[in-house]
């Protein structure tokens, strides 16, 4: 699959011992002979562990700890928009346009964010602090116009906020 | 206004299973497991209550619809969240998770599921902390688990995020995700109920329907009844987002006057009620009212539907005077466009085609037949699809059409639009 993007650190991916042990949690939510259930939360553990993104070997690493053909692993990571097949900054900024959110301005606030980080959507700084993204409805439209930094949502924004909100990011 | 869903939202620590306890928690529980499984079918279809996810299917009856049968049987919640517009299950999970999750354990229970799924959109991870932590809490209290409050009954139950995909929120698209594939709609039948996840028959419900589920037990299906109107019982939170003085997620009635929602609970239209264009009253995919509709309209399944719309999720998008019409319906098309898991030609081709028409013309370069064309390919995708995303995305733009035409002749023929 072309998307699929290499780790360029020549190291294999690993979980931590603490990782694993939230693999095993994750397995008990399934039954025991539905393993392959537990593919979308390994991968977003994966994600976690390993720098933000789904190199095609951490791809594989999470195959062998499922138990599923690569193959179907890779069709479950191109599928779903979350898992990040290229690295990302570390702050990964996603606004969203949708209706209510443009309905609030949602223009001026992506505005804001192009001038304030010099990316585009779909960028990332050289520096690896930032991916600016165009997200769709992120289901928090009665508090318009917002948008997610990793985890976390901002919401009620003015271009102004926007600002200071990158301003106090560690 | 009675509240049910959100009625200890404005408790401090609502999230927790202390304050839910000291304000009445899991006494529904108690006893629903005094009562058998028909019985408390019974009660849910004497309250009337219909699915709060969009689709609006008597909750009762789906539930009757479960085979007696020794097959696993599974429960699903649908917290998947994703038609635009929407946004009124994040506050049932942030704010009251042991109410839904009660509500499942008493479903669960009903029609014999000895396992349940709530799958959160991945996007929501806080609101998936916190919905952990309250099963983490029933757990530890006997509420889940080999022997539900010491009654002998199986419940188990966990949270699985979603990936980033609305399709997911399709009840079959949600099971293939859990069953650890791509989320790729089904073809029905075989209905959920006989062959769901698993294989096994399976109940999925919307979180607000399965959080109103509780009360209903408690108080009894004939008092949920009276709440509402025929054919539209109970409560249901209009989350109003768009152009109003005080966006929010209101609990109300069903049967609601439109214009009291949006005058008396939203704070009004911004720039006064005379600056509204219309409404789109039940999430993106519903047609779009205009103001003289809203004028009257009230918020019910049949009434909406009479005036050719969806209540649907009960996302209530509001549009002032300054919205350009092709514009908005052009970025749904292009939503759904981007949605659409690709398995069948109607839908996979057609939401291209809405959204790149929608497009050129809302930048000028559409001709007069490309109106005509949008309401063919959209004829192309309606009833002709695996799942009902297709279908949504045809509606806003037939709509959008069939209320302001004008507009659309405007944009073709100005190359421009005749708002700003
Ligand atoms: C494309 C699409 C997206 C949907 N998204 C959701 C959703 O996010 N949440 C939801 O509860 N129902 C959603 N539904 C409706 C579900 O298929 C299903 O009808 C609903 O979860 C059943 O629960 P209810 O009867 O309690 O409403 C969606 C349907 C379609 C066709
Ligand atoms: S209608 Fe669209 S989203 Fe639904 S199954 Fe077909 S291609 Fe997929
Ligand atoms: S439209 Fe932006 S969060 Fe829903």
């Amino acid at each position: 699959m072309s998307e699929l993007q290499k780790s360029s650190s020549g190291v294999p991916p690993r979980f931590s011992e603490e990782a694993m042990r939230q693999v095993e949690v994750i397995f008990q939510r399934y039954p025991a002979d539905r393993r392959e259930s537990a593919v979308m939360p390994v991968l977003h553990l994966a994600q976690r562990e390993f720098g933000g993104w789904l190199s095609q070997e951490a791809l594989d690493y999470v195959a062998t700890i499922v138990g599923m053909p690569p193959i179907r692993v890779y069709e479950v990571a191109t599928f779903y928009t979350m898992y990040n097949l290229k690295p990302v900054g570390k702050y990964h900024i996603q606004v969203c346009t949708n209706i209510s959110c443009w309905l609030c301005d949602s223009d001026s606030i992506a505005q804001a964010l192009r001038n304030k980080l010099q990316l585009s959507f779909g960028e990332s700084s050289s520096d690896g602090r930032f991916t600016l993204s165009e997200v769709e409805c992120l289901g928090a439209c009665i508090n318009a116009p917002m948008l997610q930094i990793n985890d976390d949502y901002y919401e009620n924004l003015t271009p102004a906020k926007v600002s200071e909100i990158i301003d106090q990011l560690p | 206004m009675t509240k049910i869903v959100y009625k200890h939202i404005h408790l401090e620590n609502s999230h927790t299973l202390a304050v839910y306890k000291s304000a009445g928690g899991y006494q529904a529980l108690e006893k629903a497991l005094t009562l058998s499984g028909d019985d408390i079918i019974d009660e849910v279809k004497r309250s009337g209550i219909r699915g709060r996810g969009g689709a609006g299917f008597p909750a009762g009856l789906k539930w009757s619809f479960i085979p007696k049968d020794d097959r696993a049987k599974y429960l699903v919640c649908n917290a998947d969240e994703g038609e635009p517009g929407t946004c009124k299950d994040r506050d049932i999970l942030r704010y009251v998770p042991h109410q839904l999750i009660e509500g499942m354990i008493i479903a669960g229970y009903a029609v014999r599921a000895e396992r349940g799924y709530i799958y959160i959109r991945g996007e929501f991870y806080r609101e998936a902390e916190r919905v952990q932590a309250a099963i983490d809490e029933a757990y530890a209290a006997g509420y889940l688990g080999d022997n539900v409050m010491g009654r002998g009954v199986r419940f188990d139950l966990a949270v699985h995020r979603g990936g980033g995909a609305y399709v997911c929120g399709e009840e079959t698209g949600l099971i293939e995700s859990l069953e650890g594939k791509k989320g790729q709609p089904r073809l029905k039948p075989p209905f959920p109920a006989n062959i769901g996840l698993y294989g096994g028959p399976t109940v999925i419900n919307n979180v607000e329907t399965l959080t109103s589920v509780p009360d209903i037990i408690l108080n009894g299906g004939a008092w949920y009844s009276s709440l509402g109107v025929d054919k539209s019982t109970g409560t249901k939170v209009f989350a109003v987002s768009g152009h109003v003085n005080k966006p929010g997620n209101y609990e109300v009635e069903l049967g609601i006057p439109l214009k009291v929602l949006l005058e008396e609970y939203a704070g009004g239209i911004r720039g006064g009620w005379d600056n509204l264009k219309g409404v789109i009253p039940g999430g993106a995919s519903s047609p779009v009212l205009t103001k003289t509709v809203c004028e009257t309209v009230t918020m019910d399944y049949d009434a909406i539907s009479k005036a050719g719309s969806m209540l649907g999720s009960g996302a209530v998008i509001v549009l002032d005077r300054s919205v350009c019409i092709v514009r908005a319906i052009a970025r749904l098309s292009r939503f759904y466009r981007h949605e659409s898991c690709g398995q069948c030609s109607p839908c996979r081709e057609g939401t291209g085609w809405l959204s790149q028409i929608m497009q050129r013309i809302e930048q000028g370069k559409g001709v007069r037949e490309d109106i005509d064309l949008l309401l063919s390919v959209a004829g192309n995708i309606q009833g002709k699809t695996i799942c009902a995303l297709g279908d949504a995305a045809a509606m806003p733009v037939v709509g959008a059409i069939r209320a302001f035409r004008e507009e659309f002749e405007y944009h073709v023929e100005h190359g421009r639009c005749m708002v700003a």
